[in-house]
């Protein structure tokens, strides 16, 4: 130690070696702590829905279109299942493009000051809890959506096509197609967020000589901007993809919150958070409670995967922005 | 040649005898200046770019060269609170004038820059072929022509011939940079303004590109910052030399490493020589 450290230098403790040892053993416990809290949160899920899990077998749990906890007490999770598929994948698809638009638009075209009100909207935006939209939802986007889409769509296929009928189902305003548009609407800046900083990644010399080739703007986001971006925005819609299978409170609030199978467009629906929330106060058998453990469990994975590789590509996609500086 | 203050080999054969010729203005900047909010970079700038011959920009780090250089095909257009003032003539028009496209004159003068900026996920026939794409060039075989010709010329062909398909990011530094030089000579620009295009580049590199220029200058008017001394005598046909923001003096490169008229310039050039 006091090799390195000149006499005449004054060290504080907290430079001194052996502070910095004991600040660096103190961080590691912290983030051992972090990671054990994880690991011990999936075990718990798994031990608390093993029963469920064993019973009806590993995928079996999870393709099986019978959750009924009363009569026949069978609890198979695809509706569950299919309904976090359906409006994540759905509200990913409505919100990616819009999202990279705003991104783009934000990072290139706009001038300063309207770039910095965009900016700040998105990071507004994606600060709202999610029950003040699940709120908007029920009381402004539903009915709205009721009475100037889904009931006139509802009302012409009636009259026109009445085999379109049993897709569209019950146009209640609550429903499967409510809760993609609303969970669409969350993931928007959190998408946008992520691309707009993948974009912000892109060295500025790679733009410039896109310029020097006489390039437009839109030319050197094609040359220059998006293939260097691209795989940060991948990134990106896997993580909103991450945060739109959990999103509970606005998705409860609005789906409708039916497991009947098949779905249909305008009709209730159910996710697997949204199941969890509704019964879980209400779940008095072990094998129910059990089953909704288990639920938790595999979209503690699923989303556990997603974050993975979402922080993995975004790793790889700094690294590669610094290695062409 | 008599005695003179520079070492023999810093002259190529005739070099002298270019003042004597009759010069064709290309591009001239007249009384340009760029500002960066309130600072001049440069100020009051009169110089003239002839067609087909190489010029040197030199002079300290910080004294408005790439400055100046980046004034030429409207390149300070992207930054914002920098504004440039006066007129820059391409064969006698003003590239600031009304009315004027930059793509278009950026599609006309070329530039290369310091560090090599190869778009490192495009393959290297994408890169040199971006710009032709961008001026709707489609056809296959103008397009693997142009590939080729631009490589050949870049002096860069015959190591990538086998690897056209390759991401860019594969070669080294040195070929990157020749990349972007074959990149910029593609879309067959008159002018091409070069930043210290080698001074990050290893001796053989170095070389490749030095030789490249000689050859290049039949078909294209060619500016280049250097802070290499040897190498601005080795290469251009005339030199200009800045200090703080200002055109000190331009000539031809013989005259300005034998006899220059002003002391600054003599100063600085036999300072660096030692
Ligand atoms: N983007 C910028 N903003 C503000 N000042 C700048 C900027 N770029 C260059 N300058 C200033 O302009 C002057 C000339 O710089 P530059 O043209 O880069 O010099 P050189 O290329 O000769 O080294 C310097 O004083 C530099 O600090
Ligand atoms: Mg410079």
């Amino acid at each position: 130690m006091q090799q390195t450290a000149p006499s005449h230098h004054r060290r504080s403790l907290a430079y001194s070696a052996s502070g910095d040892r004991v600040f660096s053993v103190i961080i590691a416990l912290l983030a051992s702590g972090v990671l054990i809290l994880a690991v011990l949160m999936a075990w718990e899920l798994y031990s608390g829905g093993a029963d469920p899990i064993r019973r009806f077998g590993l995928l079996g749990f999870l393709t099986g279109t019978e959750w009924d906890p009363v009569i026949k007490k069978q609890f198979g999770a695809w509706p569950y299942v299919l309904g976090t598929i359906l409006t994540s994948i759905g509200a990913l698809l409505l919100s990616f493009f819009p999202a990279l638009g705003a991104a783009i638009y934000a990072a290139e075209y706009a001038p300063r000051p309207v770039a910095v009100v965009i900016n700040y909207l998105l990071d507004l935006t994606a600060a709202v809890p999610s029950v003040i939209y699940g709120l908007w939802g029920i009381f402004i986007m539903a009915p709205f959506l009721r009475d100037h889409f889904y009931l006139p769509t509802y009302l012409w296929a009636a009259n026109h096509a009445p085999g379109l009928l049993p897709f569209l189902g019950n146009p209640s305003g609550y429903g499967l197609l409510t809760a993609i548009l609303i969970l669409a609407a969350m993931v928007v800046p959190f998408t946008a967020a992520l691309a707009r900083d993948a974009i912000a990644l892109v060295p500025a010399p790679q733009r410039e000589a896109a310029y020097a080739l006489g390039a437009t703007r839109w030319e050197v986001m094609q040359m220059a901007v998006l293939p260097l971006s691209r795989t940060g925005i991948i990134a990106g819609a896997f993580l909103a993809l991450g945060r739109a299978l959990g999103e509970t409170m606005a998705v409860t609030m609005v789906i409708g919150n039916s497991h009947k199978l098949p779905y249909t467009l305008f009709g209730g629906a159910a996710t697997m958070p949204s199941v969890i929330a509704n019964e879980f106060t209400e779940a008095v058998e072990p094998l129910h409670l059990e089953s909704l453990i288990a639920l938790g469990f595999y979209l503690f994975i699923v989303a556990l995967v997603l974050n993975i590789v979402g922080g993995l590509i975004i790793r790889r996609q700094a690294a590669l922005a610094r290695g062409v500086l | 040649m008599e005695e003179t203050s520079v070492p023999k080999f810093f002259m190529r054969d005739g070099a002298l005898e270019l003042s004597s010729t009759k010069e064709l203005v290309h591009l001239e900047a007249r009384d340009l200046s760029v500002y960066y909010g309130k600072r001049v970079g440069v100020g009051r700038v009169n110089l003239s770019l002839y067609r087909n011959r190489v010029t040197a920009f030199i002079g300290p780090s910080g004294c408005g060269k790439t400055t100046f250089l980046r004034s030429l095909n409207r390149m300070h257009d992207l930054t914002p609170n920098v504004r440039v003032q006066g007129q820059v003539l391409l064969d006698g028009s003003d590239i600031y004038g009304p009315g004027t496209d930059p793509i278009q004159i950026r599609r006309r003068i070329g530039m290369v820059f310091q560090k090599p900026t190869a778009f490192p996920t495009l393959s290297v026939y994408d890169n040199v072929v971006a710009g032709l794409k961008m001026v709707g060039l489609r056809d296959r075989k103008r397009l693997d022509e142009a590939a080729e010709r631009s490589l050949q010329q870049a002096a860069l062909w015959d190591e990538v011939k086998d690897r056209l398909r390759a991401p860019a990011a594969g070669l080294s530094g040195g070929q990157q940079q020749r990349l972007t030089i074959a990149r910029a000579l593609a879309v067959e620009p008159e002018i091409l303004l070069m930043d210290e295009p080698t001074a990050s580049l290893d001796p053989i590199s170095t070389q490749a590109i030095e030789d490249l220029l000689g050859t290049l200058k039949q078909q294209v008017t060619i500016a280049i910052v250097t802070h290499n001394m040897q190498q601005a005598a080795r290469i251009s046909d005339y030199t200009a030399y800045f200090l703080n923001g200002e055109l000190i003096e331009m000539d031809s490169t013989s005259k300005m490493f034998t006899k220059p008229n002003d002391k600054r310039t003599e100063a600085y050039i036999t300072g660096r020589f030692g």
